[in-house]
């Protein structure tokens, strides 16, 4: 009893740290001056009259939001005697294992400047900042000579870190053993099996209406969609974010997506923040970084070749270069198993003080990174909010999808549960493609790893991500992931070759993503 | 709470094991730690602690102190406690645990000699066990405790609390008032001072939490004076 008292008080007190710095904060503390002012605040009751006023002036929901969203992102204190580390990952062999595979990176990356003589950051000469001003918002007709450069890493390399990773405790016995048999995950982490996701994802229950399903052109929109909308506006004229988070896991009507998910992620774009996205942008003209070339070829080979997102290009460029520059981003590696790399300034090699993070955010793109980005550029119009949006989705969900960790988000868990969810509902296909040498995993990976965006129709994509805001939890992209096998098993059962196995499935833009889930998770039979 | 660590002796472990160690196929399920205490008069235990390294459930005995006339004798104070939720799956597996006295089944006073015994039933893990293991007793009460909430790491808002007894020393009498069970008749009809005085503790606790920290924001530099140019990145 006493243990949960004290573990509530750290929460609180983690809490108001960290809202004691913010933005919300300064302006608590102003309007309570100000409301000094007014008649209904009387001396004797003082506190208490300053908090009606909040209650009243809508400032208290702001403050739930704030506390809400807090909660949503960060992780209970630990145990006092855990280390910081703990908190990153609590399982010793995984921490080494990202360590290991962030000692990769750094070596390719380190590779590449040696090969190609360029340093990792500099200055850029005021002639070229002036340069990279005029031509900010048309940056993509730029073409500059990016074949020397390669993506740090692709999907592929890290699901081969992934199939090599296993616990030293864990008994892996010799090859003939039976578990060598089933998937390419070797880790005894827990997934959760179909009834439990079934509690889970309850809302997305047969007897529940969905966008996505029950608004299609056949069913009457007086049956569900009008009521669904209504309900929507409601919740967006209250402006609370956990109200938002629970009516959203129905899906969003296409019209107030964008302020529903703004809400949820507690972003709501004060002069403030577009100061800073101005900040950011300044950075990028000063500095010239060798990521910038990652970032620039990444979005050539990914997004500009893509139907749905090649006018996003410039746009992309933007958001992608000032969330390099971002150091709040750093902020996120409190909880986040991976660790920024490290540089020092030119000529001060070794001395603390002149020791930087690199990138200044402490990300690394990989190949396909900008596809996380192009999405809410359907949404968002507004540079800096289109920014903030997407960097509160990756502090909260994408950075966990490359990864490594025992978090039930993050990637290891999820592709876990892919394959199990395979091996025990639709074993015969899972048997016959690893015969045939077509490892299902090595097909849904690179889904997963992109949230499935540059994958789906966008239309349908929005639909599975608010999904994910709405149970703050990437678990359903496994689950799709294993719908997608199911609905195309028949197929899959004759083919007999891996290529073979991946036309199948090369194309998802068809696909409806509610009607397969609801399918998968609910009626079929077990 | 006011805690003080007690010096130990941890020894170390005994597998049960069904037939002979080296030729038998099975690994053992159960594991036996015996605590024992060379240098401390029985104590009073508040909490044990220790890092969780794939045990799946845990037993504890205690050997008390009864009377010099009759000998001390092993009670089980904790009945196969869940440290992992699935035996076979890592959740719990290399968690930090505490437990307190309020959890035990029994009276947790003039503490002898403990014996921790492990159960691990999934075949599936090559060894168990339990590290860091560290035993607290109950500090002195009320009196001059001082609570020192040191920021460790402010940006990240993680915050290690550090309890420091007092450094000068006071009256036996007044560190370890006569046990009794039951309060006065004095204190009858007001609150319970120990949790009146942990509550004050945890707001003193909050107030300078508070206090230490300044702002949490960062300033959105990453130059050091203006200078942002780099040649490679350092491996360490």
């Amino acid at each position: 009893m006493l243990q949960e008292e004290s573990d509530l008080a750290l929460i609180i007190a983690q809490i108001v740290q960290k809202l004691k710095g913010s933005n919300l904060y300064a302006q608590l503390e102003r309007q309570a001056w100000a409301s000094l002012q007014r008649p209904e605040i009387k001396l004797e009751s003082l506190k208490e009259d300053i908090k009606e006023f909040f209650k009243i002036s809508g400032w208290e929901k702001k403050l739930q939001n704030a506390v809400y969203s807090e909660l949503n992102v960060f992780p209970l204190p630990s145990h006092p005697a855990a280390p910081p580390e703990h908190l990153k990952e609590p399982l010793v062999y995984m921490r080494k294992a990202q360590g290991s595979w962030e000692k990769r990176i750094l070596k390719s990356l380190n590779s590449m400047c040696t090969e190609l003589s360029i340093p990792l950051a500099r200055k850029r000469p005021v002639g070229e900042q002036k340069e990279l001003l005029n031509k900010w918002n048309e940056m993509g007709t730029d073409e500059p000579d990016l074949s020397l450069f390669r993506p740090v890493y692709a999907p592929k390399d890290f699901l081969e870190v992934l199939i090599n990773l296993r616990n030293p405790n864990y008994e892996n016995g010799d090859s003939h053993s039976f578990r060598t048999h089933l998937g390419l995950i070797q880790v005894p982490l827990k997934v959760k099996d179909i009834p439990e996701l079934k509690e889970f994802f309850v809302e997305l229950g047969l007897t529940a209406g969905q966008l996505g399903i029950d608004d299609s052109t056949q069913v009457p929109p007086e049956l569900f969609e009008n009521e669904h909308v209504r309900i929507g506006q409601k919740v967006l004229s209250e402006q609370d974010s956990a109200a938002a988070q629970q009516y959203i896991r129905q899906g969003s009507p296409t019209a107030l997506r964008a302020e529903l998910w703004a809400l949820i992620l507690n972003i709501s774009s004060q002069p403030e923040d577009i100061l800073y996205y101005e900040q950011l942008k300044t950075n990028v003209i000063q500095h010239d970084l060798l990521v910038d070339s990652l970032i620039y070829k990444d979005v050539k080979l990914t997004a500009s070749n893509d139907d749905y997102y090649f006018v996003f290009e410039d746009y992309l460029y933007q958001v992608l270069l000032c969330f390099s520059r971002d150091t709040s981003v750093l902020g996120h590696f409190a909880y986040n198993s991976a660790s920024p790399p490290k540089s020092y300034i030119r000529g001060k090699l070794g001395l603390e003080e002149y020791a930087v993070f690199y990138p200044p955010n402490g990300v690394i793109p990989f190949h396909g990174f900008s596809m996380y980005v192009a999405p809410l550029c359907f949404l968002y119009h507004e540079p800096s909010k289109l920014y903030q949006i997407f960097r509160e989705m990756y502090v909260r969900f994408f950075f966990r999808l490359h990864s490594i960790s025992s978090h039930p988000s993050g990637i290891v868990s999820l592709c876990l549960l892919f394959e199990t969810l395979l091996q025990t509902y639709l074993p015969q296909l899972f048997y016959h493609l690893r015969e045939i040498g077509a490892q299902p995993l090595r097909i849904s990976f690179k889904w997963m790893v992109r949230a499935f965006s540059g994958y789906l129709a966008t239309d349908q994509l929005l639909l599975l991500w608010d999904r994910i805001l709405g149970y703050n939890s990437l678990e359903i992209l496994a689950v799709l992931a294993a719908a997608v096998f199911a609905f195309r098993a028949v197929n899959l059962m004759e083919v007999t070759s891996l290529a073979a196995a991946e036309a199948v499935l090369a194309d998802l833009s068809t696909l409806k993503v509610m009607p397969l889930l609801q399918i998968f998770l609910f009626a079929t039979v077990t | 709470m006011s805690r003080v660590s007690v010096p130990c002796h941890v020894k170390g472990t005994v597998a049960l094991q069904v037939g002979d160690v080296r030729t038998s196929q099975g690994r053992p399920g159960v594991l036996v730690i015996d605590v024992t205490f060379p240098s401390v008069a029985p104590f009073e235990l508040q909490e044990i602690m220790f890092k969780n390294y794939y045990t799946a459930f845990l037993t504890i005995r205690v050997r008390q102190h009864t009377s010099t006339h009759t000998p001390a004798k092993w009670v089980t104070c904790l009945r196969d406690y869940c440290l992992m939720p699935d035996p076979h799956s890592e959740e719990g597996a290399q968690e930090y645990v505490s437990l307190f006295k309020h959890q035990m089944l029994c009276d947790m006073g003039k503490v002898l000699e403990l014996r921790l015994i492990l159960r691990q039933p999934s075949p599936l893990w090559l060894s168990f066990t339990v590290e860091e293991l560290q035993i607290y007793q109950q500090g002195p009460k009320d009196l001059g405790i001082w609570f020192q909430v040191s920021p460790t790491l402010p940006a990240s808002g993680q915050y290690a609390f550090a309890l420091q007894s007092p450094s000068m020393t006071f009256p036996k009498w007044l560190s370890h008032p006569v046990p009794c069970e039951q309060p006065a008749p004095l204190l009858e009809g007001l609150p319970d001072p120990s949790r009146v005085s942990s509550e004050v503790q945890q707001m003193w606790a909050l107030t300078e939490m508070i206090r230490a920290s300044h702002t949490s924001t960062r300033i959105g530099r990453f130059d050091v004076d203006g200078c942002y140019d780099l040649n490679l990145l350092s491996y360490t």
